[in-house]
């Protein structure tokens, strides 16, 4: 019973883990840090509307450029 | 609530449940043909009910019990995510620098596994079956699943959501029963590039109003993020296909062979 717990426990934590961070850490982090960017701006100027979706998308140029295919070293 | 955001909803969600679906409707095929069509009918059914079930029980408590800017900054966070690591990948597919998703190899592969697996095929049920076509929508409905209760319940429109993603299964096994193995047709990779930046729209869209920012025009804001992340994947896949071309572009499709290269994870 408590193997099988500790068993399903860990095929959840695993599921998350590669569900939120797997093969690109990278966008967990942007996702961390444009969550905090939006709290931190001031609501009241334009500040977190342009910051934001700039945020996403640098942070995705960044991680297509880190998948990118490369040529094997000569 | 907005038309506007009301439509990108809908669209996300039937859009993001019919990739999903015609995915795991390869498996259950492959399953009925290799193991016999009542074990894989079942094992998918049961699949849908279960998922069905996990949409009401966790969806419904977190329509009616969380505070709704905690909810839109949590579900924002995680179609960011979710929308960010669909969109990287449908760039990557779009310059070359990964191969295009195929139903036609999947259905190939899991026909081969399910053979390897040997022994002959019962009457009755079969345990074999009855199991892949069940993983095989569960897994791919898992992620359905998460779209509609975070898209659902930060608008507080989850029935409309869970009704835009029973729509895709429905249209999904309809055109299944009348194509069978055509799934190749099925325009998946294009599909999901709409899915992601969707997604990743929703997700900075949500983030933002959760926190307190202010987008002006208020959902309006919504179809300016989906033009925005269209344009930043159109910009990054010409990037990629002109500043850095993947080697051997032509053979791509077919073979994975660079180290640099990831190979399929949990994510789509």
């Amino acid at each position: 019973m408590t193997d099988a717990l500790g068993r399903a426990l860990r095929a959840f934590g695993h599921f998350w883990w590669d569900f939120l961070v797997g093969d690109t850490p990278e966008l967990a982090v942007a996702t961390g840090v444009i969550v905090a960017v939006a709290f931190l701006v001031d609501s009241s100027t334009l500040v977190g509307v342009i910051a934001l979706p700039l945020l996403a998308a640098a942070f995705l140029v960044l991680s297509a450029l880190r998948g990118r295919r490369r040529a094997p070293r000569a | 609530m907005h038309t506007s955001s009301t439509l990108v909803l809908v669209l996300a969600v039937f859009a993001a449940s019919l990739v999903e679906m015609v995915e795991a409707l390869t498996i259950v095929v492959a399953s009925g043909v290799s193991r016999g069509w009542r074990s894989a009918l079942e094992g998918a059914a049961v699949a849908a009910l279960v998922l069905g079930v996990l949409v009401v029980a966790v969806g419904v408590p977190l329509v009616r019990y969380i505070p709704l800017d905690a909810l839109r900054v949590v579900v924002g966070a995680l179609l960011l995510v979710l929308g960010l690591s669909w969109l990287r990948k449908a760039i990557l597919r779009a310059s070359g620098h990964k191969a295009m998703h195929d139903e036609d190899e999947i259905y190939a592969e899991t026909v081969a596994e399910l053979d390897a697996e040997g022994g002959r095929r019962p009457k009755g049920r079969d345990s074999v079956g009855f199991a892949v076509a069940f993983k095989g929508v569960f897994l791919e409905g898992t992620e359905v699943v998460l779209i509609v209760i975070s898209l659902g319940a930060a608008q507080h429109r989850l029935g409309l959501a869970a009704l835009a993603a029973a729509a895709a299964l429905v249209l999904v096994a309809v055109v299944g029963l009348v194509v069978t193995r055509q799934l190749s047709e099925v325009p998946e990779n294009t599909i999901k590039t709409v899915v992601g930046v969707m997604l990743t729209s929703f997700g900075v869209f949500w983030v933002g109003e959760g926190a307190g920012v202010n987008w002006p025009g208020s959902d309006l804001a919504l179809p300016v993020l989906v033009g925005f992340f269209a344009l930043v994947f159109a910009g990054s896949t010409t990037l990629l296909r002109t500043r850095f071309p993947a080697p051997l572009t032509e053979a791509a499709n077919a073979v994975p062979t660079t180290t640099t290269t990831e190979p399929e994870g949990a994510r789509p």
